[in-house]
């Protein structure tokens, strides 16, 4: 299978701080990928270099088999990213949002494009309300709604669910889900073991600048020893207590 | 092959940013009302209440008055593209724009190009005021051209000199604070009053601003007098300092993106 992202020996440092000592991994087509890591530990750096925002000081870094330094235009053709915090611009509609990246990526179609969008996402009924009076989950689905306008092969979601309550984050969660069904690659950054294990196809665990293990969950799971067996009584989360509630059954 | 593409769709992401910024100020009564609304509640305060203890020597103190307004109604406007820049860079929206394949000057030439047109419309209401409070002018359409172009030329100046701020500054209060004193730079020329009525240090400092000389070569075009050599000096200000900033401002620019 081919590799959509490459990564190899990837450096970076902010005046005397050494973010990333030599990062190695690769995503490969149409897979969900999550890079793991507490925060701090150079996750949005690499997010950032992958999608042309920021120059690595050494290493190199492929997406969709361009060279994110020397053909970032070529790059941008093929990627979206969903940043830490909602990249949407709160003075307009959430329709006029979304018709304003349609006409930047150049669709001729971009009404219709907004009105699928909103439908898909939820959001027909706030379309003509101004993005500042949303919550912090509609908001977050218009952000990825916005990644999606033009329908970007790659598409890079840097904390996608942090901030957000936990029916927002699940909403998050089958959309991610949607989106690698219909073949679409996905690298998203997390902080969440839970959200990691649930979504991803490959985990790589990001600590101190380096990749310190990839690999699916069996694989990560082998790679410690023998399962100790204990018997534990098997108690709820809050979160699925909150859930069963408020009537998400379908998370538990 | 896909920076031609880019290059191709420059026109189109700039109209797109304009659009959008021009929504921005529409929605905004603060700007409205700083823009447009003050300078007009300036006019009316100086025609209608200090006006009539003026001596300026001509018989239409609208007349003498309007150039400074105007000057001071684009001092204000451009402080909101400072603004406006400064929240854009610090925001998520900017980053979604430079990971897209638009092209990478696209958002300043947005705000520059919306600097000129909103500053234009506050300009015509202004004017428009202006002429139901009895302003009259003997120009004809070039004389009229000339002002516009001047007017076009100060906007543009300051308008790169605000993008420095925007795209330097620390805070919001620091993006809008340095057009202050460029507010208050027409109350110390020839705007107002005339400046033999200042005290020797003042007058020289505002005969030699570059307010005086841009409001002396409107103030002729309109009336139909000669301009003299105060056009080229005030064409010598605008352009220097646009050509100074622009650079400034590009450079600040390019450590963004």
């Amino acid at each position: 299978m081919k590799n959509t992202i490459e990564v190899r020996g990837l450096r970076k440092s902010f005046k005397d701080t050494e973010v990333l000592k030599g990062v190695d991994f690769e995503v490969k087509r149409g897979e969900i990928f999550a890079l793991l890591g507490s925060n701090g530990a150079g996750k949005t750096t690499v997010v950032r270099i992958l999608t042309t925002l920021l120059q690595s000081d050494g290493g190199t870094a492929a997406v969709n088999g361009f060279d994110v330094a020397s053909k970032p235009d070529q790059v941008r053709q093929t990627i979206s990213l969903t940043g830490q915090f909602a990249a949407v611009d709160e003075i307009l509609t959430g329709r006029e949002n979304l018709i304003m990246i349609a006409k930047l990526r150049y669709l001729k179609n971009s009404r219709q494009v907004a009105d699928d969008m909103l439908q898909r996402f939820g959001l027909t009924e706030a379309a003509d309300r101004r993005v500042s009076t949303y919550s912090g989950g509609m908001r977050r689905r218009l952000d990825i709604a916005l990644s999606l306008v033009g329908k970007p092969q790659i598409i890079f979601l840097d904390e996608p669910t942090t901030g957000l309550d936990p029916e927002a984050r699940i909403e998050v969660w089958k959309i991610v889900k949607e989106l690698a069904d219909g073949g679409t690659t996905v690298l998203l950054t997390t902080q969440y073991l839970e959200e990691a294990e649930q979504l991803a196809d490959r985990i790589a665990i990001l600590h101190e600048g380096r990749i310190i293990a990839s690999g699916t969950l069996q694989e990560l799971k082998k790679m410690f020893p023998t399962t100790k067996v204990e018997y534990v009584e098997k108690q709820l989360s809050l979160e699925e207590i909150f859930l069963a509630i408020v009537g998400k059954k379908e998370a538990i | 092959m896909e920076t031609e593409i880019v290059k191709k769709h420059f026109f189109i992401d700039i109209s797109v940013m304009l659009g959008r910024s021009m929504r921005h100020i529409m929605r905004s009564m603060d700007t409205i009302i700083t823009v447009t609304i003050t300078p007009i509640a300036m006019m009316l305060l100086f025609v209608y209440v200090l006006g009539g203890a003026i001596e300026t020597g001509t018989d239409s103190y609208v007349n003498y008055l309007l150039p400074g307004i105007l000057l001071m109604a684009i001092a204000s406007g451009i402080s909101y593209t400072a603004f406006r820049l400064f929240t854009d860079v610090q925001k998520g929206i900017f980053e979604r724009f430079q990971t897209m394949p638009i092209s990478r000057s696209a958002l300043l030439w947005g705000h520059v190009l919306t600097s000129l047109v909103s500053n234009a419309i506050s300009v015509l209401v202004i004017i428009l005021v202006a002429l139901l409070m009895g302003f009259r002018s003997s120009a004809g359409i070039l004389p009229w051209l000339a002002v516009a172009g001047i007017l076009a030329l100060f906007t543009l100046s300051l308008t790169w000199v605000a993008a420095i701020a925007g795209l330097t500054a620390k805070t919001v209060d620091g993006a809008s604070a340095f057009s202050y004193p460029l507010i208050f730079l027409p109350f110390i020329s020839s705007a107002f009053v005339p400046t033999d009525s200042m005290p020797t240090a003042v007058r020289v400092f505002a005969e030699n601003q570059p307010v005086t000389s841009i409001v002396e070569t409107i103030r002729a075009l309109l009336s139909g007098q000669p301009v003299g050599n105060d056009i080229w000096i005030a064409l010598a200000w605008c352009v220097g300092i646009m050509l100074v900033a622009y650079v400034f401002a590009m450079r600040a620019y390019k450590k963004r993106v």
